[in-house]
């Protein structure tokens, strides 16, 4: 990395720079190779001997595959009917379910497609006021898992396999001599619990055994701002944000639109409230809400705040007291700290009761009490933000929760330990050693999707039912209890948590879990159960346990459960308070460490799931693999690179990364991301490489400071890491493919957009136009309201059964993704300032070009214009000569370059949407507009001699989006959504100076700058 | 110098040249025919089932309705093959001790079931939907042949793209009134040339260009 390079590059620019990477700032050779190949290095493979042996072996068989495919009869295939059919399903058209695919124990609301018993597709439930219908990467991802091959399949102990009647007899025996002691040496550990059924479990059984202790662990606790929450409400609480209602919004290291559930709605509200700010007829400027973000490390919230500043984890602290006035603003690291805090400070104070201050979980607890004094002295409280009694069924603090059981079992107190979820063997602070503690315990028990770092390390291992095959609840973030029915008979010998609990419980030893949760539902109704007050959506109460209970299947949730939020009252020592985190004392010398959870596979929980693995990580676009973040200037003062591997050591601890320099990072601080490093888990999950097998930073996290830390060193290993990152793939070069303008340029001229490129006249074609006598389908992305959290690559690859080609083949720029997530950098003008950046995301699907260049080219006329503008790939005629990629200008043509479709494994075959073709190698694709689900609309509407009504048709990607960035429909019904967002003086085309004239065309980023910070 | 080639060379190469494009054409015919025959289109080939279930006696000679075992047919892509139940509607009450109806007891029974060898299969790539075509007055028929005259059915048409295409490119030609649709026996009228015409009009059936865009059947 050229560090002078990019300086001269910056320092020369006119503030309208745009780049994707810092190899593409500092123009290096690397990067004009990726540049001008179309798909980077394929042909290098004929140097390489061996690759070139490879290559001449495929090409052969493929040829004589070729040969001998043209003579091959199609073989008899069965059709196998149901011996009863059921009456509801109608072979051949799909069943949604609502249901819920939980994430960290909390409900994330979704239907579930079902193809004849087969669950193929997550979208969110519309209806549901936890997601408005938005979904995150993890509950598309979701499905992927519950077919996965690599599942625990049956009951093990101590490695053998067992059946569940031979653990219920070993139980059995054991809980007779616990029965005796009162259940003095039993202890659960669970994960976060929302479900209402289960908390009445774990009632009864510690009536049955009183002694008997729970335990509750999460790598990624949110105890903090749970505290703080509680101290102002005066009650366990959570915080609730309205960002429908904020005009000022200022986050101190907080994510809300990238991290968790809640960021789902809160993407929405969000998003709503900044596109209604621009473009709400007669609006004024007051309305397009302002966020500051305060942060450390680079998030998506960060990218999208209208001003970021960033400042090292233990810094912020000191900023929310110069925020709230309390302390006057000391030095920080970064020199535009003082400007920047006094406007953001200012600002807050003009928007009295219309402003929001947002903490994050990763910050300790004085900063959630600094951010909820603030809100309260604001006015922000019962407006902006509520305090809603907390979901979690138990809310201890995690850390003194798993502290304690440690300790326990330490003092050999543990016979029986049951670790239900959890996998704090390879989660849990290094310095409780809780894996060698384990050993002393008498019996240890683990339920797990997975054969984990935990279940190994215990005696009997029992394989849990995937969500969508279980019977459960969970509340969603808002408090709204949500029913979890599920989509398919258990493929494997898993139970839920629900029946292994009852098997504690004598009265419920054998029952299903549906007759548990149904059993809780019907007193529940009766106000035997729980407490709750049910009632149907207008307010009458229902007429039967039964009609409830239908009611809460078909809708997905029960009614009248939702977290009543109340106003506290105010706790004026709430800043002062003690704290239950306790954060490691900033002390000089060394780097600062920062943890933070992989932004896709998590905390290591979807390491095997190869979507999310390959899914491009926010702002880095690195798949595949962890990385340790650093700044550009800390970069260059330790000579680091892309991709050099650095021994991390801190505390006494050894682990290994990746580096990745990251504009935008803050200097002398690095992050690194747990969850990479597993040591058992599934074969997609368990690193290749050796190196990697050090890249668990779990091991570097102590319990003192779970989220940030001085006294990191950092050494050079001399070794390199092949990353696979996207970021320069698919380039297009220097053609000003974002456009932005700030809310003032904007509003005084409308044109300004229009002016940043060149459209060429309609006139200018030799093509002959078409006509469209039907339908015209276009799309509209929002740039303004796109958060980059990539949940319409999921959606799409699941829907559009697309393959997973794994991490040698996206580095060499083959990755399958029909729709991309480009983050575009911008250089603010500040020189000595390389961090001071602007983030631009733009999603890039198939344009859909109405002078498509692809179609010119094929010479075999497999990519045509249908009658209703779409460019239609045809999987059967396409002979592979990559013309058509070749002369795409936007890239978005991918090619089977080998057979990336797992046609083997038998549990991945029920996962495809049999509505999609299953491409073979040698065979183009791309988006396609899902032009599955407007066949299935327009057939529909034809049968019954109607048009297609508006927002029927709803691609993957739009529907998944959680912040509604991405808008289709018929352009040739000018009261669509779609046709009056293109209508808008913020439209415009992705390259349109090529006179392709695309059919997505983007609304041009607005941001909203404070002047005084301008 | 005497010759390399004797005179009769010429000949010879004459006809070896004339040979070879006889038998490159052969290859050719014998490729043609051979992809356009039953035994690789399946036209015409009755396939063995797992129970001898005549199509003749139930829809011909007893006149069951298509509909009443092909329930999806106006819904669905899928016109669905019956459960056992349907089959036990009737045969729980008549012939309930046939020999040949055992693997239907049998189904029923163990909750087991019936493996039918398709007839009609199109390629993977190939999305056609029944309901779209029964809609827009396109007889059971026009595609399948006078099943309620095959003992054992089997296909009657190609089921080729070129087929299909005959009447995507000119529906006027196929379509018939839509109470028609499920009586096998229609014929159309021979005093009235325009029918197809009236009906593409009044049922709205799209346009050639529509009905031949790719997307239309592949996806």
């Amino acid at each position: 990395m050229d560090f002078s390079a990019i300086r001269s590059r910056l320092a020369g620019s006119d503030g309208r720079l745009y780049w994707r990477s810092l190899g593409e700032l500092a123009d290096t050779p690397a990067f004009r190779e990726y540049l001008h190949r179309e798909f980077p290095e394929q042909a290098s493979e004929w140097n390489d001997p061996k690759g070139r042996r490879e290559f001449l072996k495929l090409m052969s068989a493929s040829l004589a595959l070729a040969g001998v495919s043209a003579c091959t009869k199609q073989p008899a295939e069965k059709i196998v009917p149901y011996v009863r059919q059921p009456e509801e399903l109608v072979p051949g058209r799909p069943l949604f379910f609502a249901t819920a695919a939980p994430f960290g124990g909390i409900a994330v609301p979704v239907l579930v497609e079902s193809h004849e018993g087969h669950p193929t597709k997550v979208e969110g439930n519309p209806q549901h006021p936890a997601s408005l219908g938005g979904t995150d990467i993890f509950a598309q991802a979701a499905v992927l898992t519950l077919y996965d091959p690599d599942r625990l399949q049956t009951v093990l102990y101590r490695g053998e396999v067992r059946g569940w009647g031979d653990f219920l007899t070993a139980l059995k025996g054991m809980l007779g001599t616990q029965k005796a002691k009162q259940g003095a040496g039993i202890r659960f550990l669970t994960e976060t619990i929302t479900s209402p059924s289960v908390a009445e479990q774990i009632a009864l059984i510690q009536q049955a055994y009183p002694q008997a202790k729970w335990h509750q662990w999460d790598p990624i606790p949110r105890d903090a701002a749970r505290a703080a929450a509680t101290e102002s409400a005066g009650r366990p609480s959570d915080a609730i944000y309205h960002f429908d209602k904020a005009d000022v919004i200022v986050t101190l290291d907080a994510d809300f639109l990238g991290c968790g559930p809640a960021a789902i709605r809160y993407s929405r509200d969000f998003a709503d409230r900044r596109r209604a700010g621009v473009d709400a007829e007669g609006a004024d400027a007051a309305t397009m809400n302002r966020m500051y973000a305060i942060e450390s490390t680079p998030t998506l919230t960060g990218a999208k705040a209208d001003h970021r500043l960033a400042l090292r984890a233990s810094e912020i602290e000191a900023a929310a007291r110069a925020l709230s006035g309390s302390a006057p603003a000391g030095s920080f690291s970064n020199g535009s700290a003082p400007k920047f805090l006094a406007a953001a400070a200012k600002d807050l104070q003009a928007h009295r009761g219309r402003s929001l201050v947002v903490a994050g979980e990763y910050q300790p607890a004085p900063v959630h009490h600094l951010a909820n004094a603030l809100n309260e002295s604001l006015g922000n409280v019962g407006t902006t933000v509520t305090y809603a009694p907390t979901v979690e069924i138990n809310p201890t603090d995690r850390l003194s929760s798993l502290r304690d059981l440690v300790r326990a079992m330490d003092g050999g107190q543990v016979d029986l330990l049951v670790v239900l979820g959890a996998n704090p063997v390879f989660t849990a602070p290094s310095d409780l050693k809780f894996q060698e503690k384990l050993a002393k315990v008498g019996l240890a028990i683990s339920h797990s999707l997975y054969s984990d770092e935990t279940s190994t390390n215990c005696h009997w291992n029992l394989p849990e039912a995937h969500a969508f095959e279980s019977w459960s609840d969970a509340r969603a973030v808002d408090g709204t209890v949500t029913v979890i029915q599920p989509l398919i008979a258990p493929l494997y010998d898993g139970r839920t948590v629900q029946e292994v609990l009852a098997c504690f419980v004598d009265a419920q030893n054998g029952k299903s879990a549906h007759d548990l949760v149904k059993d809780y539902w019907t007193r529940a109704y009766a106000g035997k159960a729980g407490g709750w007050t049910i009632t149907d959506p207008t307010g009458q109460p229902f007429k039967s346990a039964d009609s409830l209970w239908k009611h809460v299947l078909h809708d997905g949730w029960v009614p009248g459960t939702a977290a009543n939020s109340q106003r506290p009252t105010p706790n004026a020592q709430g800043a002062q308070s003690s704290t239950s985190s306790p954060q490691a004392p900033t002390s000089s010398g060394g780097l600062e460490i920062i943890f933070r959870p992989d932004p896709t596979i998590w905390d290591g929980r979807f390491a095997n799931n190869g979507w999310l693995q390959e899914l491009p990580k926010p702002l880095t676009k690195i798949t595949w693999d962890p990385t340790a973040w650093i700044g550009m200037k800390t970069a260059e003062q330790y000579r680091l690179r892309d991709g050099d591997i650095v021994e991390l050591r801190y505390r006494g601890n050894v682990a290994k990364l990746p580096i990745a320099i990251m504009p935008g990072h803050p200097e002398a601080s690095v992050t690194v991301f747990m969850g990479y490093g597993r040591k058992v888990t599934g074969r997609v999950g368990t690193p290749a490489e050796d190196v990697a097998k050090d890249f668990d930073v779990y091991r570097l996290r102590t319990s003192d400071a779970l989220w940030f830390g001085s006294g990191l060193e950092i050494v050079k290993t001399g070794g390199t890491y092949v990353i696979a990152r996207t970021q320069e793939h698919h380039l297009m070069e220097n053609r000003n493919p974002v456009r932005i303008a700030s809310l003032d340029e904007y509003r005084k001229d409308p044109d300004v957009i229009a002016r940043m490129g060149e459209k060429p006249p309609k006139t200018l074609t030799m093509i002959p136009e078409w006509t469209y006598d039907s339908y015209k389908w276009g799309m509209s992305i929002d740039l303004t309201s796109c958060t980059g959290c990539g949940v319409c690559t999921i959606a799409c690859q699941s829907e559009n059964n697309i393959a997973v080609v794994g991490k040698d083949q996206v580095n060499r720029g083959r990755e399958m993704h029909w729709i991309r997530v480009d983050h575009y950098f911008k250089f603010k003008g500040n020189e000595e300032d390389a961090n001071d950046l602007e983030t631009y995301h733009q999603p890039v699907p198939c344009m859909q070009c109405e002078n498509a260049p692809c179609e010119l080219v094929c010479p075999v006329g497999a990519t045509t214009h249908s009658a209703e503008g779409l460019n239609d790939m045809v999987y059967n005629r396409c002979v592979g000569t990559r013309y058509c990629s070749n002369n795409c200008p936007y890239k978005v043509r991918r090619f089977n370059f080998l057979l990336y479709q797992d046609w083997e494994t038998p549990s991945l075959e029920p996962l495809r949407n049999p509505d999609v073709t299953v491409r073979s190698r040698g065979v183009m694709e791309k988006c396609t507009y899902c032009v599955q689900r407007i066949n299935y609309a327009r057939i529909d509407a034809k049968r019954h001699d109607r048009r297609i009504a508006d927002g029927e048709v709803v691609p993957a990607c739009a529907a998944a989006c959680p912040a509604d960035a991405i808008v289709f429909g018929d352009l040739n019904d000018p009261a669509s959504r779609v046709a009056k967002l293109k209508a808008l003086e913020r439209d415009y085309g992705l390259l349109e100076e090529l006179n392709t004239r695309p059919r997505t065309t983007y609304l041009a980023a607005i941001r909203n700058p404070n002047p005084e910070l301008a | 110098m005497s010759q390399v080639f004797r005179r009769s060379t010429n000949i010879w190469s004459r006809v070896t040249i004339l040979a070879s494009v006889v038998f490159v054409s052969f290859l050719a015919w014998i490729v043609v025919t051979l992809s356009w025959s039953g035994y690789v289109t399946g036209q015409g080939v009755t396939v063995d089932q797992p129970v001898q279930f005549s199509h003749a006696h139930h829809a011909g000679s007893m006149g069951i309705d298509c509909r009443y075992c092909h329930t999806s047919v106006e819904e669905s892509p899928f016109a669905n093959i019956p459960p056992t139940k349907t089959c036990m509607n009737c045969h729980s009450q008549i012939w309930t001790n046939a020999p040949i109806l055992e693997p239907i007891r049998a189904s029923f029974r163990e909750n087991r079931p019936l493996e039918w060898t398709r007839v009609h299969d199109l390629p993977d790539f190939v999305y056609f939907n029944h309901s779209i075509h029964v809609a827009k007055g396109v007889g059971c028929a026009t595609c399948h042949g006078r099943v309620d005259r095959m003992p054992l059915v089997y296909q009657e048409n190609s089921l080729q793209m070129s087929w299909c295409l005959e009447c995507h490119r000119n529906p006027a030609k196929y379509v018939r009134p839509k109470d028609q649709v499920f009586n096998m026996a229609y014929e159309r009228p021979s005093d009235d040339p325009g029918l197809g015409e009236r009906l593409v009009k009044e049922y709205k059936i799209a346009g050639a260009r529509q009905l031949t865009s790719c997307s239309t059947c592949h996806r």
